[in-house]
């Protein structure tokens, strides 16, 4: 029986790993939405009719910036780890990653709580409170769902389910870490730095 | 030729299973749980299909109204919830989804694949898509909010900003807009990014991308661009929801928000999405015309690339819907020049169609005529486009009859046409019978000419200044036989539409037994026996050029000794 | 006096009756005679910024149908001469996978005709809207509401609705109008074919466009952008008058309402009903803004955007219930009962 091949096709046969294309893809997908929330945010600003404007209540977050950025080194040093197979050491990194990532999270909360109770800035006030807690809500929210995710690997780690031959995973999953940091640079630029 | 033994390695000889004895809540459970991408595809068609009787039944109750000035078929408020349910259900419940079943079922065939990449998310992503077309609808029954007051969403397909604010439209019909269509988005986007996996990463040894078939390339294409084209919908729609439901100020033009701002959002998604319905049917179009030509496609790489230009120009093109919201001179200029770029691609694309046509010998079966019906509409389609483009001429043209006349020349003319090209085309892969030639035949003609009878009149009455989204006119405008025309013009459209449900139904049980290739044609899916059975090819097939099964008939002249 | 209703600019005879023969061939004869006497062609225009449009329509629709003929004669003359034929032996056409200099061929036209197309167009943009506003131009305010005009005339202090009244505009004597486009609630689009191409009314988001009207007498147009239930019935009826009628009007609108005694009931019914939330009269205590000011209701010759025209029978069908003419207006029934409303008729016909 000829088949369709006549001769055997000596190139060997590459593709690039699905995982992680479909997180690439679903990056790219994400931008689109971040920048539609962040062109907003730019129209936006200053244009509020009534009080209170960023100038007077926003406090540049360089802590939680720090905690956040610290975290893509540190699951970036742990798929280092897993590569290897040091799996004790991929988990601790991984759960400082975990932890910086909480930290965040705990200042965001802070800084909202302040923003209510102290300032009376909620998402009804004025346009730059809709723009403000819809694209660090967004933002956060993507923290959140992350953590999830990077708990649940801990988790499954500890349980010993996650091992060296898991690596290419777990790299795509830090892909989606590394991109919610990038994102907190555009929106802390946009938010603090350009808005204020 | 109906060769049924093609002797191909990566094919299995199963005859055609028939649907078993088992019971039928079996079969359906089977249908519900399926995570394989032929059944999910044929969901989607099915499924596609629905809606578009659903929709098309809408538009013949517009038609009905609109027949002649000051008819009362309809009240207003209903009209309105017509005409936005059509569109809506049409874009997002027909074109989308048709498309994306096609994806589903033909690219694993075509680049020689057990499957997509993610079986699961696959099926996920359908059942979000169909979840958001059951809440669509459902506003029917529970849109009504307070005081009674809202249904289905009517605030246009565009939903324009402060429309939808809650002062202008209360109740909860624009929040099931904006909800189905966030929850249909994100299974779109499912699908798209496992598309994307799927060519990527599961091409058969020796399928290089240059050697994929067209459909496959504009379906990658496609589902690049909805990343990216859908998700500005879904933010732009968070915002709405946000603005309705906890007070936000993003459209409330009240407190200092903009109108504009969502035009600007939506036709960020709007215009790459119409590219987004186009490319699927383009794709179609690629392979039907050269196998009933019986030569190679012409031009190959331009093809690739022109799709390719195409997607990246129709990101920078929106704003041609808004040349009459008072944007600076120097703002329309370039819009209109970034839109009569896109003419440039375009124009490659239909050349090279007519070149495949060039020199061959053309076998004018049932697909093939959807298929040269498509590329004469997208023609005139494509003209009217340009006419639109030159923005003064659409100072007068917008939100006339003529817009909607060029839309439906592209979406039924072009699209729709395609769509019955593809599955007169596949449906003998799909369920192993061929569809009636002659209940084809009387379905083509009388859709042409029903389509010509109403489309080509509405440009008239556009010309004559009826403006689009009205449920009744003035008597005196000179509009009123036109309507007439093409209301009638629906009514035939309607015959053709229901001999094709006929067809698709009868044809199952009484269609003739089809073989693997009916259409003596040269993609890899025809080399699968029909229908396929769950696992495709029972080895996995290598190629070397892009028409495998070419180099298979013609042993002595096959295409990959001239290919680059 | 208003009596003809304007139809064919200079070359719009031309135009129009090229028009008329294509759509003869696709609706009755019978079907064209009631036009296009009422129709708001936009191939019959008769202004400055419409005529312009028309020219450049003209130039891209030439452009268009020299590309479809080609091409689509191209296409049918493939299918013709290249059909399979019974005659025709097993065999495959030879092969052709391509040709890079046809290629470049049909990249390098159409880009080509792109820079036409694009130059042409970009100078009647750069025409029509950057046009120098001359002195004498008239200013008209258009707000648009859910499902009404209001015309502001800012420097002649009148306000009126739904009819708009400007200047005929000649070549020796250009009086163009300029409109100031802004809307009190939704979207809206002003759109009178003849006259000019459309602009949107955008809440928060002022626009202008200008008119220079070229003979007198009514023009017709409608709300162009969906605005809600009764958008079909937010009808435009442009007024153009010789400077001698335009003054007359101007006169007459700068007056306060009609006071006549014979129907002091029907005064009193509309100012003790609730009318007068949203309707304002100048002279009386009537001063709401939500619908159209009836201080000169009377000097129209429609009510209701257009919806019916401006009879005593139509006013009382339209205060008895407004839903009536235009199911889903925002003036709601005034439960008032029939003496009332009889009372209020004589009097608003009263308001000259
Ligand atoms: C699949 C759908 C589809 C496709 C493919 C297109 C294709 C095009 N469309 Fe269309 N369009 C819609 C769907 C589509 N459109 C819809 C749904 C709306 C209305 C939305 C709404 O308001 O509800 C709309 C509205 C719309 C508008 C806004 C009208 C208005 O509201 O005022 C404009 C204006 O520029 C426009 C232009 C174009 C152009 C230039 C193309 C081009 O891509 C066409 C390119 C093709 C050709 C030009 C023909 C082939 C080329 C040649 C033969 C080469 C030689 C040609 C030249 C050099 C010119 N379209
Ligand atoms: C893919 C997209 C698509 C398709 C296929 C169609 C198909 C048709 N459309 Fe539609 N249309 C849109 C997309 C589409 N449309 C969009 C996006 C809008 C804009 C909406 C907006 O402004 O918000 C629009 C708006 C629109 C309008 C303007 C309404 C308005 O502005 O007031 C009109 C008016 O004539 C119209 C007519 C038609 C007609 C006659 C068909 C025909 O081709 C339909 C033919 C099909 C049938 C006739 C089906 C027949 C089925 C049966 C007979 C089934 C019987 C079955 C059972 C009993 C089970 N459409
Ligand atoms: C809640 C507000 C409201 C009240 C109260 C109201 N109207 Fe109106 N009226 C409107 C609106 C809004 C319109 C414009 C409707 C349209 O054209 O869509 C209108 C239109 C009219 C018109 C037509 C005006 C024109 O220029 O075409 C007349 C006449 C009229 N109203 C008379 C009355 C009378 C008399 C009363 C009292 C008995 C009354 N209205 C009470 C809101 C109101
Ligand atoms: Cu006002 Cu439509
Ligand atoms: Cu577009």
């Amino acid at each position: 029986m000829s088949a369709i091949p006549l001769s055997p096709i000596a190139e060997p046969w590459h593709l690039p790993s699905r995982g992680r294309v479909a997180m690439l893809s679903l990056i790219t997908g994400e931008s689109a939405i971040f920048t539609i929330f962040v062109v907003a945010y730019i129209y936006y600003i200053g244009k509020s009719l009534s009080g209170p404007l960023p100038g007077q209540v926003l406090e540049i977050p360089f802590f939680n910036t720090v905690c956040l950025l610290g975290s893509s080194v540190t699951i970036w040093l742990a798929e280092r780890e897993i590569d290897r197979g040091k799996m004790r050491a991929f988990a601790a990194w991984w759960a400082v990653t975990i932890a910086l990532g909480l930290v965040f999270i705990a200042g965001t909360a802070m800084e909202w709580h302040k923003l209510i109770y102290v300032d009376g800035l909620t998402i009804r006030t004025n346009l730059f409170g809709t723009t403000f807690y819809s694209l660090v809500g967004l933002h956060a929210t993507h923290v959140v769902i992350g953590l999830l995710g990077l708990l649940l690997i801990l988790i499954f780690t500890l349980t010993g389910h996650v091992t060296q031959k898991h690596s290419e995973r777990i790299q795509v999953f830090a892909l989606y870490w590394h991109f919610v940091d990038a994102v907190w640079v555009v929106v802390f630029t946009v938010v603090y730095i350009v808005g204020r | 030729m109906a060769d049924q033994t093609l002797p191909i390695a990566g094919t299995l000889d199963v005859t055609p299973r028939r649907r078993s004895q088992a019971q039928v809540l079996e079969w359906l459970h089977g249908w519900v749980v399926t995570v394989d991408h032929k059944r999910l595809g044929i969901l989607y068609v099915v499924y596609s299909i629905f809606f578009l009787l659903v929709a098309g039944v809408e538009a013949l109750a517009i038609r009905w109204q609109l027949a002649w000035p000051g008819l009362h078929i309809l009240s207003p408020q209903v009209y309105n919830r017509m005409f936005t349910m059509h569109g809506t259900t049409m874009v997002f419940l027909v074109g989308m989804p048709i498309l994306f079943g096609f994806a589903n079922y033909l690219v694993p065939l075509m680049i020689g694949a057990r499957d997509m990449a993610f079986p699961r998310l696959n099926a996920f992503s359908f059942w979000l898509t169909a979840f958001g077309g059951l809440l669509l609808y459902y506003s029917f029954i529970g849109g009504f909010g307070l005081y009674g007051m809202g249904n289905a969403p009517d605030v246009g397909w565009w939903a324009y900003a402060p429309l939808t604010a809650k002062a202008f439209s209360p109740g909860h019909a624009t929040d099931y807009w904006a909800l189905a269509l966030i929850v249909s988005g994100f299974g779109t986007l499912g699908t798209a990014i496992n598309v994307i996996a799927t060519t990527l990463s599961m091409r058969c040894r020796g399928m290089s991308l240059l050697r994929m078939p067209l459909f496959v390339w504009l379906m990658l294409v496609t589902s690049g661009l909805t990343l990216i084209t859908i998700t500005p919908l879904t933010a732009a729609q968070i915002m709405l929801l946000i603005d309705r439901y906890l007070g936000g100020h993003f459209f409330d033009t009240q407190a200092g928000g903009s109108a504009i701002v969502w035009m600007h959002f939506f036709w960020i998604f709007g215009h790459p999405e119409v590219y987004v319905l186009v490319m699927p049917a383009f794709g179609i179009a690629s392979e039907i015309i050269p196998v009933f030509s019986r030569k190679a496609i012409f031009g190959y790489p331009a093809m690739v690339a022109a799709s390719v230009g195409i997607a990246f120009v129709s990101l920078g093109v929106w704003a041609h819907h808004m040349f009459t919201v008072g944007m600076t001179s120097v703002g329309n200029a370039f819009f209109v020049l970034s839109t009569m770029l896109v003419g440039i691609p375009t124009g490659i694309k239909i050349f090279n169609w007519v070149a495949t046509l060039w020199g061959g010998k053309i076998r004018f079966r049932v697909p093939m005529l959807f298929c040269l019906g498509f590329l004469f509409q997208f023609l005139i389609a494509g003209l009217t486009g340009i006419m639109l483009s030159a923005a003064p001429f659409d100072w007068q043209l917008h939100n006339s009859y003529f817009v909607i006349a060029h839309f439906h020349y592209v979406l039924v003319g072009a699209i729709v046409f395609n769509i019955f090209a593809g599955i007169y085309y596949w449906y003998p892969k799909v369920t192993g019978r061929m569809l009636s030639e002659t209940l084809g035949k009387w379905h083509f003609w009388l859709f042409l000419i029903g389509f010509h009878i109403t489309f080509d009149t509405m440009h008239f009455v556009g010309f004559l200044g009826m403006p689009r989204s009205i449920y009744t006119y003035e008597p005196d405008r000179g509009w009123n036989h036109l309507n007439l025309v093409i209301s009638l013009g629906g009514a035939v459209q309607g015959i053709a539409v229901l001999i094709f449900a006929w067809n698709l139904v009868h044809s199952y049980f009484k269609g003739k037994e089809a073989g693997n290739d009916p259409w003596d044609a040269w993609t890899l899916e025809w080399a699968a026996p029909s229908p396929p059975p769950v696992y495709n090819f029972a080895t996995d097939p290598v190629v070397r050029s892009r028409r495998p099964l070419w180099d298979l008939k013609h042993p002595d002249d096959p295409d990959w000794k001239y290919e680059a | 006096m208003h009596s003809t209703i304007r139809q064919h600019g200079a070359k719009a005879t031309r135009v129009s009756s090229l028009l008329v023969l294509c759509i003869a061939m696709l609706s009755s004869a019978r079907g064209w005679a009631e036009g296009p006497l009422g129709s708001p062609n936009i191939f019959a225009p008769d202004s400055t910024p419409a005529n312009s449009i028309v020219d450049l329509s003209w130039f891209v629709l030439a452009i268009t149908g020299g590309i479809f003929v080609t091409v689509g004669g191209l296409l049918v003359w493939a299918l013709v001469r290249y059909r399979a034929r019974p005659t025709d032996d097993e065999s495959e056409p030879a092969q052709i996978y391509g040709s890079t200099q046809v290629e470049i061929a049909w990249t390098v036209i159409p880009i080509l005709i792109v820079v036409v197309l694009f130059l042409t167009t970009a100078r009647i943009i750069f025409a029509i809207q950057d046009a120098p506003k001359p002195q004498v131009a008239l200013d008209v305010t258009v707000v648009g509401h859910q499902f009404w005009w209001e015309y502001r005339y800012p420097k002649l202090g009148i306000v009126t609705a739904n009819e708009l009244h400007v200047p005929v505009s000649s070549a020796l004597e250009p009086r163009p109008t300029y409109l100031h486009l802004l809307s009190a609630d939704v979207d809206h689009s002003f759109w009178v074919p003849q006259l000019a191409g459309k602009t949107d009314l955008i809440p928060n988001h002022p626009n202008d466009m200008w008119i220079d009207p070229r003979h007198t007498g009514v023009y017709l147009g409608q709300c162009a952008q969906f605005c809600g239930v009764e958008h079909a019935k937010m009808l435009l009826r442009v007024y153009v008058d010789t400077p001698e009628q335009f003054a007359a009007w101007v006169e007459q609108q700068k007056q306060p309402g009609v006071q006549d005694a014979r129907v002091a009931a029907g005064r009193h019914v509309f100012e003790t009903e609730a009318c007068t939330n949203c309707h304002a009269i100048a002279g009386t205590a009537a001063r709401g803004t939500f619908g159209p000011d009836l201080t000169h209701l009377a000097s129209r010759s429609t009510i209701a955007a257009g919806a019916a025209t401006n009879t005593p029978e139509n006013l009382h069908a339209w205060i008895q219930d407004p839903d009536h003419f235009k199911p889903g207006a925002l003036m709601p029934a005034m439960q008032l009962n029939s003496n009332q409303i009889d009372e209020l008729v004589a009097y608003l016909t009263t308001l000259h």
